[in-house]
């Protein structure tokens, strides 16, 4: 009874230890992104809002954010379906959050190492898009309901892209336990699986982008055109909520993107040395070059049409990842290179 | 041919890679914001900014309540009345500017036979209810004694213009 309770509360502080640090990368992400977008601008972004009267170039910003949300009122449209619209962030944020139980973020650091480890990622960030779907239904609004739909049919798009691209990587691995994935790649970075699946690591990476409706994907939120898409009606607090999930998945697809094909927590030297040494920082720069790609790209490219969005999805991604998946295997039947 | 060279640049990302090369460029280049309230851009000597009125420099009043001013104000914003001083000249008792309804236009400068009313280069002032929004000439001519100077200086800059 009592190793029970024990058990249950070190998983709980686990819990807390993993939430509350995305929480925290998120609010320093939006930070990282408006610096960097402001960077290539020729702007040198938020400067003002520090602590104690320190402006710290700006370093204060994202709890100035999150106080000014958390303080604003939440505004119910009259005729939106309340349950549902309150149900709908919590959704998006939850299915974002569950995802990274199962990341590893160093040798022995992940809270449920489990066998079905990628399968469970998938299915977690399929289910975001009912929190999507779900809000521009229950807002009964024209943009809203807009955004949900051309969410839901690019979401669904790009995970078959997405999926395809990561079956690249389970022919590599042999296993789906995401630790296994990783433990695959030693050897240093030409052992990593990068190299030999290239075109599946761009298709899983855009593929990425575009599941969490990002720019240059954002056709869900395209506040030129729709205004924000799904989440118009939101404000304060619930909204937040949708900011948190959003960023939190961005966070999800870089990490995840570190797992499959950067060798997670290995260093890209291999030896006895200091830098060879696996460690949780070589997670946390992988993944912050992922990050930064995506500012990068923001930055860079304006907004896709549509129908370019499905064509890509569908023409292009799809037949490049079956193809490179059939190359895959014949260099793992035939023990090509060293990476299998 | 040239068919399938298009298809290779799409595929290799060519022109993705090119805009992301120049945006990259720009990361390291010199940044032009200017931090506002300690940096701020140069002026004009012709900047159309908040009114004064001007007192020659023995300390007499300019304006002889011509209302030339008043005529030519396009949004008339500018509200006069004037009657006989007791040394026979004709002077204004009441000078209002209503600041919400002017436009910044500089007729009102450019009319005056005598210079009195002028746009300073003050453009950051506000008022702090919206009744307070009209000007009156004791405000006027209060902004014009503080800021004299300026003023002078700048019609003395932009004197061989007009």
């Amino acid at each position: 009874m009592m190793e029970t309770l024990i058990y249950l509360a070190w998983t709980m502080a686990k819990i807390l230890a993993i939430v509350l640090s995305v929480i925290l990368v998120v609010a320093y992400l939006t930070y990282f992104e408006r610096k960097v977008i402001g960077f290539m601008h020729s702007r040198i972004g938020p400067n003002r809002v520090g602590f104690l009267g320190f402006k710290l170039r700006g370093i204060g910003q994202p709890f100035a954010d999150v106080l000014k949300l958390l303080t604003k009122e939440i505004i119910f449209p009259q005729k939106a379906h309340k349950f549902l619209f309150v149900i709908a962030p919590m959704i998006t944020l939850a299915t974002a959050f569950a995802a990274w139980a199962v990341i590893p973020f160093s040798e022995g650091l992940v809270l449920a190492d489990i066998n079905a480890g990628l399968i469970y990622v998938l299915a977690m960030t399929s289910l975001g898009v009912y929190g999507v779907i779900i809000a521009g239904w229950a807002s009964n609004s024209k943009y809203a309901l807009l955004g949900a739909l051309r969410s839901a049919a690019q979401i669904i798009s790009y995970e078959i892209a997405m999926g395809f691209a990561l079956v690249g990587v389970l022919v590599a691995a042999g296993t789906l336990n995401l630790t296994g994935i990783v433990e695959g790649q030693q050897g240093g970075i030409f052992n990593w699986y990068f190299i030999p699946l290239f075109p599946l690591f761009i298709v899983y990476y855009i593929s990425g982008v575009a599941e969490t409706n990002r720019l240059p994907f954002d056709v869900a939120e395209g506040e030129s055109e729709i205004v924000a898409g799904f989440h118009v009606e939101y404000s304060g607090a619930a909204f937040a909520l949708f900011f948190l999930g959003e960023y939190a998945n961005m966070i999800l697809i870089s990490a995840l993107a570190t797992i499959m094909f950067l060798g997670g927590w290995y260093s890209p030297i291999w030896g006895d040395s200091w830098l060879a040494q696996p460690s949780i920082l070589w997670f946390i720069g992988k993944t912050a070059i992922f990050l930064y790609i995506y500012f990068w790209l923001r930055a860079t490219l304006p907004r896709y049409r549509y129908d370019q969005i499905m064509r890509l999805g569908w023409k292009v991604f799809i037949p490049i990842t079956i193809v490179w998946i059939m190359v895959a295997a014949v260099l793992k039947v035939y023990q090509i290179g060293p990476w299998f | 041919m040239s068919k399938i060279v298009k298809y290779l640049k799409s595929l290799t990302l060519k022109e993705i890679r090119q805009g992301m090369f120049l945006t990259q460029k720009y990361f390291f280049k010199r940044k032009f914001t200017v931090r506002y309230p300690e940096e701020k851009t140069p002026k004009s000597p012709r900047f159309r900014g908040l009114h004064a009125l001007r007192r020659y420099p023995n300390g007499e009043e300019r304006c002889i309540a011509c209302k030339l001013c008043e005529a030519v104000c396009p949004a008339a914003a500018i509200t006069i009345d004037s009657e006989e001083r007791e040394d026979g000249t004709r002077r204004t008792t009441r000078y209002e500017i209503d600041l919400f309804k002017c436009i910044y236009c500089g007729f009102c400068e450019e009319s005056c036979p005598v210079d009195s009313i002028v746009e300073t280069d003050i453009h950051e002032y506000h008022m702090e209810t919206s009744n307070k929004k009209v000007i009156t000439k004791e405000q006027l001519l209060a902004i014009g004694d503080m800021y004299e100077e300026q003023i002078a200086d700048a019609r003395e800059q932009d004197k061989k213009y007009r």
